[in-house]
C-alpha cells in the first residue's frame, strides 16, 4: 500500500500549442484509497492517468509513489497494474499467458508463479480458464483477465482506465461491484478513470472532478453531489439547476439571496465564496428537492410547464419561471391533470440549496 | 549488461533510502541500464530513426541526385533542351511513352471496371472460377509475362497463325505488334488495379445510398450519373495515376514488341552504347514525372475518399435469369478463363518444347523434359537460379530489417520528419526499375561512404543493393498494414507489466506483426526471384539472375530452356501467394502491398 502524490503537475502537447491538456494538477491519494478522476472526455483525465502510469511524462511538476519520485521514471519501472480501456490482453498468448506475462519479466520461478497465476484467475472468478485463447472469451471475462493481469504483479498502484465503458449496462454494474470487492480485499491504491458519474459515485472512496484539464473539485461522492464546487461540478454530478439570482446580503458563509418572484432566502456557500451585496450569485438546486404545488401556494415561485416527460419512476418537468433557464423538476408524485401549459408553484427548500462558483 | 549483479540496484529500492524531496529528475542509481538506447528518452525516436534516414538517403535520394548531377555534366544543357524542342528522338520518346501510358488508362480502365462491375454487381455461371483466377496474368513476372505475350499474340505468336490455318489466309490474322502489343501487355497486366480498386469501392459501398436515390425518383441513368461515378472516383482516379505510372516504368513491354522510342527504352540504349549523361538525363525526365504522380496521388487520397460508414444489408448480386442470358455469360465466362490462362499455360506448354523445334508452327512440334534437367543438372544453366536465389534471400533480409524498423517508426514514433521518412519510402516505390538502376549506376560506379569507399558496379553487392531499394516499399507497406491493425495500448500493456522497450518490441508487437511482415518477405523474395528490369543494366556474367538469362535465352533461339527458367519463377510465385493467403491476416497485408508492385 503505498500513497501517490502529484505537484503541480502540467502536460503540454508539442503539437497542440500553448493550450495544455493536464493544467497544474495537485492531487493527493491516500494509500488504499479507491480514487477516481472524473470528467467529460477531453478533460485531461486519461492524461492524468497515462503521467501517473509512465506513458507521458509531465511537462512541470512531479509524481510520487509515497516519498519515492517517479516523474521521469519508464514505465516498465513503475510496477503500477493497469487494466486498459480495451483490455489490450495479448491475443497471441493464452489467458495464463496474458496473466504470467509480469510475472516473467519479475523472474518469478515457474512453480511460484503458476500458483499466483491460479490464484489470481480464481479472485476474478475464471479459475479454469487458463489455457483459453483469448478470442474464446466474452468481454466480461476478457475485462476480468485483464484485471487479474494487473494485480497479479502486486503492484504498488492499481491503475483503470474506462475499464467498464466496453461493457453492457447489466454486466457493467455487476462489475464495478467485482473492482471495488477485489480492490478492497488487496488493499491496492487504485485510480480509476471514468466520464460516468453514477459509475464514479458507486464505486469511488473519493472524486476529482475535471475540466479543461483542471481539477474542479475533490471530495467525497457525499461531499461533491451535496456541496459541489462550481457550476460544471453541479451539471456534471446527476443533474442540477444553476439559478443566477440577486444577492441581498452576503455572510462569512451565508449568503442571503432574492428567488425569482422577490423570496429571500439564506444559502450555504463556501467560504470563499467572495459575493457582496447587490452581486449575481450562481446558486445550485437539485431537480428532485423542488417540490411541485399549486401556483397559488404561500412561499411559491410561481411558472408555467413547458415540457412534460413520464419516465414511470419520476416525472421531469421544465418550468419556466420568467426569465433565465427553465427550472427542471422531477417529482415522483404529480397530480394526473398537469399538463403542458399549466400554471405551477414550485417550492424551493433553502436548506438544500448552495452557492457556487460560475 | 554482463556482471550486472555487482553494479545494479536492487529492482525497488526501499522508500528509506531515497530522500523524500529530490529535485533530480532522476534519483540516483536509477538512470537507464542501457545508456545508448534509453526508449522514453524525447531522443529515443531520434536514435531509432537516424540509421534508417541514413539508409534511405545512402541508396534511394543520394543516388538519385547523383544521376541528376550526371545529366547537368557534359552535354547537360542540350541533353535536357532535347526534351523540350526539336524532333529528336528524346522528343519522340518522352512523348510516345505519355501516350502509351494515357491509352493504357484509357484501356485498363474500360476492362477493369467492366471486370468489377460483372463480377460484383452479377450472379453467373462461372463467376466464383473467374474471380479466383483474374489476377493471374498480372501476377507474372514482368519479363515472362511479356513473353508469354509475344508467344501468343505476335506476328509469330500461337493466334494469329492458329486463325491463318482456319482461314487459310497467307499471312497472320489479327497479329499484334509495336505500340498495339506493348498495349496489350499493358492492359492484361495492370487492369487489376482498376479492377481491384473498382471492386473495394463497390464492396463498401453501402447499398442502401443507391436505393435512396432510386427512392426519391431517379432512373438508372440518373443514379449512376449523380451516385454511382461520383463515389467511384476516389478509386477510379488513384488506379488511373498507379496505371500511368506503371506504364511509364514499363520496359519489358517495349523491349519484346521492339518499341524503341519509349523513355525506359532509350535508358538501357544509351547506357549500353556508353552514353551515361544523355541515359542519365533520360531517368531524371522520368524521375521527374514518377514523383510528380506519387506527390499528386498522395495529395489526392489525403483529400477524399467516400466509405459508406453505415452497417446497412450487404450488397446482394444480381441474378441473371433469362436462359439466354445465362448461356451467353456461361461462354462469356468460359472464353475469359481461356484468356486469363493462356499465358501461363503457353509457358508451360513451351517449357516442354524442344529447343529449335519451334518455327512455323501453330504450336511447338517435339516435346521432351530435358529444359528442366537442363536447367538444374549443367552448372552453367544452374548458376542463374543460385544467383537470383542468394541475391534475392539478401535483399529480402535487408528489406525486412529495415521495412519493419521504418514502418514501426513512421506509425508509432514521434519525431520531426516522420513525413518526410514516408516520402522516401515511396520515392524507393515510384522509381522505375531502369531509373533505380541508372541511380545506383551513377552513384557507385566510384566509391563514395555509403558503399565504404567500394566501388560497386561490377560486383556482386550492387545486384541484391538494387533489389533491396525496389523491394523494400513491398515489406514497408505489409508491416506497415499489419501494425496499423495492432492496438498501440498491446505494447504499453506489456510496458506496463515491467517490460523494457525491446523485450515489449520483441515479444509483443513484432510477434503480432509476423504474418504481415513474413508476407511481405515473400512478396519481395519472389520479385527479386523475377526481377528483371534493374538487372539488365547492372549484372555481369558472373551474377546473371534467372530472368537475365531468359532474355539472353531468347535471342540464341533456346525459347524452351528459357520457358523452362521461366516455369521455375511462376511456380514459385504460385506457392509464395498461397502460403501468404495461409497467413493470419498476412493475405491482407500482402494485398495491400501488390496494390504497390509496379
Amino acid at each position: 500500500m503505498i500513497d501517490v502524490t502529484l505537484e503541480s503537475v502540467s502536460k503540454r502537447f508539442p503539437r497542440a500549442g500553448d493550450t495544455a491538456a493536464v493544467d497544474d494538477v495537485d492531487l493527493r491519494i491516500a494509500a488504499g484509497e479507491f480514487f477516481t478522476l472524473l470528467g467529460p472526455s477531453g478533460c485531461g483525465k486519461t492524461t492524468t492517468l497515462r503521467m501517473v502510469a509512465g506513458f507521458y511524462f509531465p511537462s512541470s511538476g512531479r509524481i510520487r509513489f509515497g516519498a519515492e519520485d517517479v516523474t521521469n521514471r519508464p514505465p516498465n519501472k513503475r510496477d503500477t497494474g493497469m487494466v486498459f480501456q480495451n483490455y489490450a490482453l495479448f491475443p497471441h498468448l493464452s489467458v495464463a499467458q496474458n496473466v504470467a506475462y509480469g510475472l516473467k519479466i519479475r523472474k518469478v520461478g515457474r512453480a511460484d508463479a503458476k500458483r499466483r497465476v491460479d490464484e489470481a484467475l480464481g479472485e476474478v472468478h475464471l479459475a479454469g480458464y487458463g489455457d483459453r485463447r483469448i478470442d474464446q472469451l466474452s468481454g466480461g471475462q476478457q475485462q476480468r483477465v485483464a484485471l487479474a493481469r494487473a494485480l497479479v504483479i502486486r503492484p504498488r498502484t492499481l491503475l483503470l482506465d474506462e475499464p467498464l465503458s466496453n461493457l453492457d449496462a447489466k454486466l457493467r454494474e455487476e462489475t464495478r461491484v467485482e473492482i471495488r470487492r477485489i480492490q478492497k480485499d488487496s488493499g491496492t491504491t487504485a485510480l480509476y478513470v471514468t466520464h460516468d458519474q453514477a459509475e464514479a459515485m458507486a464505486m469511488s472512496d473519493r472524486i476529482a472532478v475535471m475540466e479543461s484539464g483542471r481539477v474542479r473539485q475533490v471530495g467525497t461522492p457525499q461531499e461533491i453531489y451535496h456541496r459541489p464546487a462550481t457550476a460544471f461540478v453541479a451539471r456534471f454530478i446527476g443533474r442540477s439547476n444553476v439559478l443566477s439570482v440577486p444577492v441581498v446580503t452576503a455572510g462569512p458563509d451565508t449568503v442571503t439571496v432574492a428567488l425569482p418572484g422577490g423570496r429571500e432566502v439564506p444559502v450555504a456557500a463556501p467560504a470563499d465564496h467572495g459575493l457582496h451585496e447587490g452581486g449575481t450569485a450562481q446558486v445550485s438546486v437539485r431537480p428532485e428537492h423542488i417540490t411541485l404545488g399549486a401556483a397559488t401556494d404561500e412561499d411559491a415561485i410561481t411558472g408555467r410547464v413547458t415540457e412534460l416527460e413520464f419516465t414511470g419512476m419520476a416525472t421531469n418537468l421544465l418550468v419556466d419561471v420568467g426569465g433565465g433557464e427553465p427550472v427542471q423538476v422531477t417529482a415522483i408524485d404529480v397530480p394526473a391533470r398537469i399538463a403542458v401549459g399549466d400554471q405551477v408553484g414550485l417550492r424551493l427548500p433553502a436548506e438544500r440549496m448552495w452557492v457556487v462558483a460560475a | 549488461m554482463g556482471g550486472g549483479s555487482l553494479s545494479t540496484i536492487p529492482a525497488t529500492p526501499s522508500a528509506a533510502t531515497v530522500p523524500p524531496i529530490t529535485e533530480d529528475p532522476t534519483p540516483p542509481g536509477r538512470r537507464s541500464r542501457r545508456p545508448g538506447l534509453n526508449a522514453n528518452s524525447r531522443w529515443f525516436p531520434y536514435v531509432l530513426v537516424f540509421p534508417l534516414v541514413l539508409i534511405l538517403f545512402g541508396y534511394v535520394v543520394q543516388p538519385m541526385l547523383a544521376t541528376f548531377g550526371e545529366s547537368v555534366g557534359v552535354d547537360g544543357p542540350e541533353n535536357w533542351a532535347s526534351f523540350l524542342t526539336g524532333d529528336g528522338v528524346a522528343r519522340s520518346a518522352l512523348l510516345t511513352s505519355l501516350m502509351i501510358s494515357a491509352a493504357s488508362v484509357l484501356l485498363c480502365g474500360v476492362v477493369g471496371v467492366a471486370m468489377a462491375f460483372l463480377l460484383k454487381r452479377f450472379s453467373f455461371p462461372g463467376r466464383r472460377l473467374i474471380e479466383a483466377i483474374i489476377l493471374v496474368p498480372a501476377a507474372l513476372p514482368p519479363l515472362i509475362g511479356a513473353i508469354s505475350f509475344q508467344l501468343l499474340y505476335s506476328e509469330t505468336g500461337i493466334l494469329p497463325r492458329a486463325l491463318q490455318q482456319l482461314f487459310g489466309t497467307e499471312n497472320p490474322v489479327l497479329p499484334f505488334s509495336g505500340i498495339a502489343g506493348v498495349l496489350v501487355v499493358h492492359t492484361f497486366t495492370m487492369y487489376p488495379f482498376f479492377y481491384l480498386a473498382t471492386s473495394a469501392a463497390l464492396t463498401g459501398m453501402d447499398p442502401s445510398v443507391e436505393e435512396a436515390a432510386y427512392n426519391l425518383g431517379a432512373g438508372r441513368v440518373r443514379v449512376w450519373r449523380t451516385v454511382l461515378l461520383p463515389m467511384l472516383t476516389p478509386a477510379l482516379v488513384s488506379a488511373s495515376l498507379l496505371v500511368f505510372m506503371t506504364s511509364l516504368a514499363s520496359y519489358t513491354a517495349p523491349l519484346l514488341f521492339g518499341v524503341d522510342r519509349t523513355m525506359t527504352m532509350q535508358i538501357y540504349i544509351n547506357r549500353t552504347n556508353g552514353d551515361l549523361p544523355m541515359a542519365s538525363t533520360y531517368a531524371s525526365v522520368l524521375a521527374v514525372v514518377s514523383v510528380l504522380f506519387l506527390l499528386g496521388m498522395r495529395w489526392y487520397e489525403g483529400r477524399r475518399s467516400y466509405r459508406s460508414q453505415s452497417k446497412g444489408v450487404a450488397s446482394h448480386r444480381r441474378e441473371l435469369t433469362n436462359p439466354f442470358a445465362r448461356w451467353l455469360a456461361l461462354a462469356a465466362s468460359l472464353l475469359a478463363v481461356v484468356v486469363l490462362l493462356a499465358p501461363v499455360a503457353t509457358i508451360a506448354l513451351v517449357a516442354f518444347s524442344e529447343d529449335g523445334t519451334w518455327t512455323t508452327e501453330v504450336i511447338p512440334s517435339g516435346y521432351t523434359a530435358q529444359n528442366f534437367t537442363t536447367i538444374f543438372s549443367d552448372p552453367d544453366a544452374y548458376r542463374p537460379i543460385l544467383n537470383s536465389l542468394q541475391m534475392s534471400l539478401l535483399a529480402t533480409v535487408g528489406c525486412v530489417v529495415v521495412g519493419v524498423l521504418i514502418a514501426y517508426a513512421v506509425r508509432r514514433l514521434d519525431f520531426r520528419g516522420r513525413g518526410l521518412l514516408d516520402v522516401a519510402v515511396m520515392l524507393a516505390w515510384a522509381l522505375p526499375g531502369t531509373v533505380v538502376a541508372i541511380n545506383l549506376i551513377s552513384a557507385f560506379s566510384t566509391g563514395n561512404a555509403f558503399s565504404f569507399g567500394q566501388v560497386l558496379i561490377g560486383t556482386f553487392w550492387i545486384m541484391p543493393l538494387a533489389y533491396f531499394v525496389r523491394f523494400l516499399p513491398l515489406v514497408f507497406r505489409s508491416s506497415s498494414a499489419t501494425l496499423a491493425q495492432l492496438d498501440p495500448s498491446l505494447e504499453e500493456a506489456a510496458r506496463n507489466l515491467g517490460a523494457s522497450w525491446w523485450r515489449a518490441f520483441g515479444t509483443v508487437t513484432l510477434r503480432l506483426m509476423l504474418p504481415g511482415v513474413l508476407a511481405g518477405a515473400l512478396l519481395a523474395f519472389v520479385n527479386g526471384v523475377g526481377e528483371f528490369v534493374a538487372s539488365v543494366l547492372i549484372y555481369t556474367s558472373e551474377t546473371a539472375p534467372i530472368s537475365v538469362e531468359i532474355n539472353n535465352r531468347m535471342y540464341s533461339f533456346e525459347v524452351g530452356t528459357a520457358a523452362a527458367y521461366g516455369m521455375l519463377q511462376v511456380v514459385l510465385i504460385f506457392v509464395v501467394m498461397v502460403v501468404s493467403g495461409r497467413l493470419q491476416n498476412g493475405g491482407r497485408a500482402a494485398r495491400e502491398a501488390t496494390k504497390w508492385t509496379a
